[in-house]
């Protein structure tokens, strides 16, 4: 019985992780149908300006938990923004009508290109701002505990997923949005600005990959490659969902979440394997993932 | 059309003049540095330094050796080491490094080593982290013939794998001696613990040490029940769901041999969430975080450096400058990587220095000169007596961490275990070694 609540906690931690981390992905896929592999960065970049400006807080004798708060998330938020925005009016905006393999490859560029910036401006020393992680302290489950930042997590993703879900849903702008996804053409014959929703569609989402960066950043240690290791499982849990759903990124989290949690407290061996089953056994039935959907090739 | 496609002929005279001065200075350049290497190349001794620049060990390990063999050369170079080292240069010779990044794979390490010989006419290199690059860059050394040291890497795989090795040394220990000198500290530290888990990154170097130590275990305390062992994948960074399996587990000892990032990242998450309350951590290459641990790992976690090293340095007159030094110039105290790094090139300068050569040493002399010596380093006197005189035989130690804010980090209760005790002698495989109750080992 322990073990069962362990993987459905484990799961759930794991799962709200995952979606915070694909959210971004999906939703620039979702608009613009751009794969975009420099995600892992923008979490990377996320990581590296929480950690640093927490750590340059402690440092300086701030102990104020709140400043800290404040600072993870609007320093993740500003560098993202930041980041995406110049990446997509630099370089991507060029680049638009042509194939996605091309965007792939484009993305892929910017992703190792950001890698050595990123060691450029930061080093290859690792970060540790774990300050945050620790103060939240823990809950006692018997012989099981989980961190109170675990928890935040959990209720970061949730907030993140329901405002995802009501600015698609229930604002002007993004039913403007839902149209460019239906068709881009016909949106745009009707007198949306197509490249400007674009830009700020790109700039969202990078700050979503630099949040969750922010978010993870107290957990883990901060080193080079850390943005490289994200994107695949990030990947697995769209492709599971449906790229380009953000239902399908929620469901597709939780789904791979709960699978490897099931594996580690059972058969730890599997741990890495377990993630891509799940993805090879949805595409085998449901070619476009669970919540993808099949579109017509316009010729 | 008005305009001509012909170039007017003050462009055609300006292009010329141009391309003739560009010529003329290349050729120039050219002589001037073939002249120039040449010289260069009679005074200087060529070293290639292997190691991670950039990837998820190069933060922990590669930079750190980096940065320690930039404290050493230059110390070499103006002679200002301690005895018996104290005299300018490698046999007289100025040392010159060609740093290499060691991130990209085997197949990639093998071309950048070719390259390091045969491109750039190194006399010698020194390098590698991981274990996969020495298996495939080893070989290599000897079909080239080419004086090299692996300064870190730690399969045992590497000399049993290498038939009669002539050019290639490991001046370290391997990983067998981390987990059976772990082993050993827990028989003689915490005699009475019965539940072990473990958690190790997914790959042959967490493998092997999950298996070495639980076959030690298993010999020096018999009663040792393994209760879990988990296997996340290499630069995971979150372990949350692992701990939760630990600690639904229970044991009372979690042995790990993760490295770098994912070591110190699993540390301050197993504290926060009560694991290392629960249980002790045995951390094989905790050392690398000793200085960054902080209140983060629990006093009374037992750490290891991969032998004398890092904070487990001997008390000598080398060990004492180089961490002066490196402080100095790194701003930070040397980890055992940087040590790791050291112990290599003091090597070369003890190979160099008693060669006999008059001017550059070959790679035989280097090679005859390093094999089965005795030399002095940073920690202590390392003997060449395994693998035929080709890979060090040193102690293992292992202590307990703990931190206070007004007197930092501090290793106590700590034990050594002569290097007869913790690595199978020649002629054995380890785990077979292990399996069959350490014959020929000496722990006295």
């Amino acid at each position: 019985m322990l073990t069962i609540w362990a993987i459905l906690i484990d799961g759930l931690i794991y799962a709200s992780w995952l979606f915070l981390v694909a959210a971004g992905l999906t939703v620039i896929y979702g608009v613009m149908r751009i794969l975009n592999m420099a995600h892992g960065s923008l979490y990377a970049l996320g990581a590296y300006a929480s950690a640093s400006s927490i750590g340059w807080y402690y440092a300086s004798g701030g102990d104020q938990l709140w400043i800290a708060f404040a600072l993870l998330a609007s320093c993740a938020i500003v560098i993202g923004a930041i980041a995406g925005f110049i990446m997509e009016r630099g370089i991507l905006r060029l680049m638009y009508g042509r194939d996605e393999v091309l965007m792939l490859i484009v993305t892929f560029a910017l992703l190792l290109i950001l890698e050595d910036l990123m060691k450029l401006a930061w080093g290859t020393t690792p970060y540790f701002a774990y300050q945050p992680y620790a103060a939240l302290g823990r809950f006692n489950f018997g012989v099981l505990s989980v961190s109170g930042y675990q928890i935040m997590v959990v209720g970061v993703s949730v907030v993140v997923g329901a405002v995802l879900w009501f600015w698609l849903e229930r604002t002007r702008t993004g039913k403007i949005l839902r149209s460019i996804i239906h068709d881009r053409e016909v949106s745009e014959a009707m007198g949306v600005n197509v490249r400007r929703m674009f830009t700020m569609t790109f700039v969202i989402g990078a700050s979503l990959g630099a949040i969750a960066g922010g978010v993870t950043a107290p957990i883990i240690s901060v080193v080079p490659g850390i943005g490289v290791e994200v994107i695949v499982v990030a990947f697995a849990v769209v492709v599971t969902g449906g790229l380009g759903s953000i239902t399908g990124a929620a469901i597709g989290a939780l789904i791979v979440g709960l699978a490897r949690a099931a594996s580690i407290h059972t058969m730890p061996q599997l741990e890495l394997f377990i993630i891509y089953a799940v993805m090879a056994s949805v595409l085998i039935f449901r070619p476009n993932g669970l919540f993808g959907q099949a579109t017509a090739r316009k010729i | 059309m008005g305009h001509s496609l012909q170039p007017k002929l003050w462009q055609r005279t300006l292009l010329t003049t141009a391309t003739s001065l560009a010529m003329a200075s290349v050729g120039i350049i050219g002589i001037m540095g073939f002249a120039g290497s040449a010289s260069a190349q009679e005074d200087t001794f060529k070293v290639g330094l292997v190691t991670f620049l950039s990837g998820g060990a190069s933060g922990p390990f590669g930079v750190p050796a980096a940065q320690a063999a930039e404290t050493v050369i230059k110390a070499i170079n103006e002679g200002t080491l301690p005895a018996p080292y104290n005299t300018k240069g490698v046999n007289g010779l100025q040392l010159e490094s060609v740093v290499i990044d060691e991130a990209g794979g085997p197949t990639k390490q093998v071309e950048e080593y070719r390259n390091l010989v045969q491109r750039q006419n190194v006399d010698a290199v020194i390098g590698y982290i991981s274990s996969g690059d020495c298996l495939a860059v080893s070989p290599v050394a000897e079909e080239l013939k080419t004086f090299t040291i692996a300064f870190d890497c730690g399969t045992p795989r590497l000399f049993p794998e290498l038939e009669s090795p002539k050019y290639f040394f490991r001046t370290g220990l391997d990983a067998t001696a981390d987990n059976v000198g772990a082993a050993h500290y827990l028989k003689e530290t915490r005699p009475d613990i019965t539940q072990v888990a473990g958690i190790q990154q997914n790959y042959a170097w967490g493998q092997d040490s999950w298996n070495d130590f639980q076959l030690s275990m298993n010999q020096l305390m018999p009663g040792t029940e393994f209760v879990d062992n988990q296997t996340p994948q290499i630069f995971q960074g979150s372990y949350g769901t692992e701990i939760s399996a630990l600690q639904t587990s229970r044991p009372e000892i979690v042995h790990s041999s993760m490295w770098g990032g994912d070591m110190e990242a699993f540390v301050a998450q197993a504290n926060v969430r009560g694991l290392l309350d629960q249980a002790t951590a045995v951390l094989t290459t905790g050392e690398s975080g000793f200085n960054r641990f902080k209140d983060q790992a629990p006093d009374g976690t037992i750490i290891g450096g991969r032998g004398p090293f890092g904070a487990f340095m001997p008390d000598n007159d080398l060990s004492e400058w180089f961490s002066k030094a490196y402080e100095a110039q790194h701003g930070v105290s040397p980890s055992y990587p940087s040590s790791k790094m050291a112990q290599a090139l003091l090597a070369l300068k003890y190979a160099a220095d008693n060669s006999g050569a008059e001017g550059k040493p070959s790679d035989e002399q280097l090679a005859s000169t390093l094999k089965s010596a005795t030399f002095e380093s940073v920690s202590g006197t390392v003997r060449m007596a395994l693998a035929g005189g080709h890979q060090a035989l040193q102690p293992m130690y292992y202590g307990e961490y703990h931190y206070s804010p007004e007197t930092g980090p501090e290793l106590r209760n700590i034990r050594s275990y002569t290097g007869a005790c913790v690595s199978p002698p020649d002629g054995y495989n380890a785990q077979e070694w292990i399996k069959n109750g350490f014959p020929e080992a000496n722990c006295n």
